[in-house]
């Protein structure tokens, strides 16, 4: 059954691709909840343009910075679809890998690096969102809510907000050593509120002065903003949309530096 | 002696001030079985993870297949394979699917990985389980499962830590007549345990370790031949009168000791020591003669015993 060297295993292999062999045992996983996401993937988008856009959009007749009620709350959707997305694959999982079942461990022992086992999950969380962000764009598509030609594009906004958040998330679930109730923590305190105060529903400058400050801070407002510009063209200007970019990326980026050392840190200890 | 697969030399391992592992040296030849007993906490597994490259060491020099792990992990890795303390197989994937997700780890192709994976659960004697759910297995298939899935690189070195913890006698045994099966196939098996039976089952040597220093080294029968007599005899009298009639003990056996529930007499003539110790008019409540074990070493090189 085993022997000398057989040279079955390819180190070289493993250092390039290992994080593509992790996207691939979690895509794997995801065939134990596939119906839970199809059933999710299509319902989201149905319930909330039903109830949120046109339900509402019934109500406010007059039009929000220059489009309809369902054109300015279809993008916040889209983007906050992603955040959902991140806010689930980023929370559990993550302690669950360290924790619960371990697998964490189990990738580390073989020759794959912390770093690739965050990479790969992170690759493996992307599959599962963009299809999601891509399913909630055509339903727009078909409620109507993207008048302009580009707006396409922002599929690509709302993935990076999901990836600005999750990555955050990620980062933080990485350092639970023991459950208690931080992901529940994450959802009530964290993204709802970022959901209630980004400008989904309404313009952020209809607030109170002192409560903006959470729209500019939210990683939600600024994709928020990107997916605006690019569905129905909302005026900004290009510094401020350039911002909107940077905020996101810069997030994301440190979002992913911390997760990484953290996952050295207790893979290697 | 063929050149060692392990050479470890003043290995050390501390966190903050304390020393997890501390100035430990022992080689692993080829196609040996070596272990690593002690009890809980006395530096075993951190040792494993040293050798499994995915711990650095603070001090001292390691080599894994002739590689330093600090710099060469991905590639020692991929010439191991490792049974963990604790279970990590993946419960949202089935049996078969573990093995094969673990395989691709390894850089493995798809098909070759498959026809692996099914060789592999013949050998773990989970041909039929192949698409049951993880968490439908007994504690003793998942742990064939998770050695199954040690072995699906072909590794060169095979580290199990505490791989029968937790298993009834029965899924012990068969754990054992699988690893006994790689030892005589000519694996490399390193193994930590706390179980006395199962390091003189398996080791052809191995290291007394205590307070993450080596307290002695050599084969089972080596050991207990240098540490312990032949036989021990074991009589109980009550808890609470043990130490009052190791008293009236002296003199007999070669050596005694008072543990809290038993007295061990140590001596080659334990059938002997006994009938001389009735002879004296004591009336032990239960008495025993049986061969010395590797407890008995533990238990004369540290003056605890193994499981506490």
């Amino acid at each position: 059954m085993t022997g000398q060297a057989s040279g079955v295993a390819s180190a070289g292999k493993s250092r390039r691709w290992g994080s593509l062999y992790v996207a691939e045992h979690k895509i794997l996983a995801m065939r134990a909840y596939l119906q839970t996401l199809v059933v999710t993937i299509i319902g989201n988008p149905l319930l909330y343009l039903f109830g949120l856009g046109v339900g509402l959009a019934r109500l406010i007749n007059a039009p929000v910075g220059g489009a309809t009620y369902l054109e300015f709350v279809a993008p916040a959707l889209l983007a906050s679809a992603a955040v959902t997305v991140s806010a689930n694959e980023f929370s559990y999982p993550v302690i669950a890998g360290f924790k619960w079942n371990a697998v964490y461990f189990g990738m580390n022992a073989a020759p794959i690096s912390p770093a690739q086992i965050a990479g790969g999950t992170v690759l493996a969380v992307l599959v599962r969102m963009v299809p999601t962000v891509g399913v909630y764009f055509v339903f727009m598509l078909v409620f109507g809510a993207v008048p302009s030609g580009v707006g396409a594009l922002s599929i690509l906004t709302a993935v990076l907000t999901g990836l600005s958040v999750g990555l955050v998330i990620m980062a933080a679930m990485s350092t639970v050593q023991e459950d208690r109730g931080q992901p529940a923590l994450i959802q009530r305190f964290g993204i709802m509120p970022m959901f209630l105060f980004s400008g989904t529903f309404f313009p952020i400058d209809r607030l109170p002065i002192y409560l903006q400050w959470i729209g500019w801070i939210s990683p939600l407002w600024h994709g928020t903003q990107l997916g605006r510009d690019l569905s129905y063209g909302q005026s900004e200007p290009a510094w401020l949309v350039v911002v909107h970019v940077v905020y996101l990326g810069a997030i994301a980026l440190v979002g992913w530096k911390l997760t990484v050392r953290t996952f050295v840190r207790r893979l290697n200890k | 002696m063929p050149e060692a697969v392990i050479t470890a030399s003043i290995l050390t391992k501390k966190y903050n001030d304390f020393a997890a592992v501390d100035s430990i040296s022992f080689e692993v030849a080829p196609g040996e079985s070596f272990g690593l007993l002690g009890p809980n906490g006395a530096g075993k597994s951190t040792t494993m993870r040293m050798v499994g490259a995915v711990s650095t060491r603070t001090s001292g020099t390691l080599r894994i297949l002739g590689l330093d792990p600090d710099e060469h992990g991905p590639e020692i890795r991929s010439q191991l394979g490792v049974v963990p303390q604790t279970d990590n197989l993946d419960s949202e994937l089935r049996v078969r699917d573990n093995l094969i997700v673990y395989g691709r780890y390894f850089g493995i192709p798809r098909r070759q990985v498959a026809k692996r994976a099914d060789e592999l659960l013949e050998f773990a004697q989970l041909g039929d389980r192949a698409k049951s759910r993880v968490d439908d297995l007994s504690g003793g298939m998942k742990r064939r499962l998770t050695i199954a899935r040690a072995l699906v690189n072909d590794p060169r070195i095979l580290l199990l830590d505490e791989p029968t913890t937790g298993l009834d006698p029965q899924a012990r045994h068969i754990l054992w007549d699988r690893l006994f099966r790689l030892k005589e196939q000519g694996t490399t098996l390193v193994l930590t345990t706390h179980y006395m039976d199962e390091a003189e089952q398996l080791c052809d040597r191995l290291v007394v370790v205590d307070k993450g220093t080596i307290k002695a080294e050599g084969s089972p029968a080596a050991l207990i031949r240098q540490y312990s007599t032949r036989e021990v005899v074991e009589l109980r009298f009550g808890s609470d009168r043990n130490v009052d009639v190791a008293r009236q003990l002296v003199g007999v056996g070669d050596r005694i000791e008072v543990l809290p529930d038993r007295i061990l007499i140590y001596s080659d003539n334990g059938e002997a020591e006994l009938a001389a110790i009735i002879g004296r008019g004591l009336a032990p409540i239960t008495t025993l003669v049986r061969r010395s074990s590797l407890e008995d070493v533990f238990l004369r090189l540290t003056g605890r015993s193994l499981i506490e």
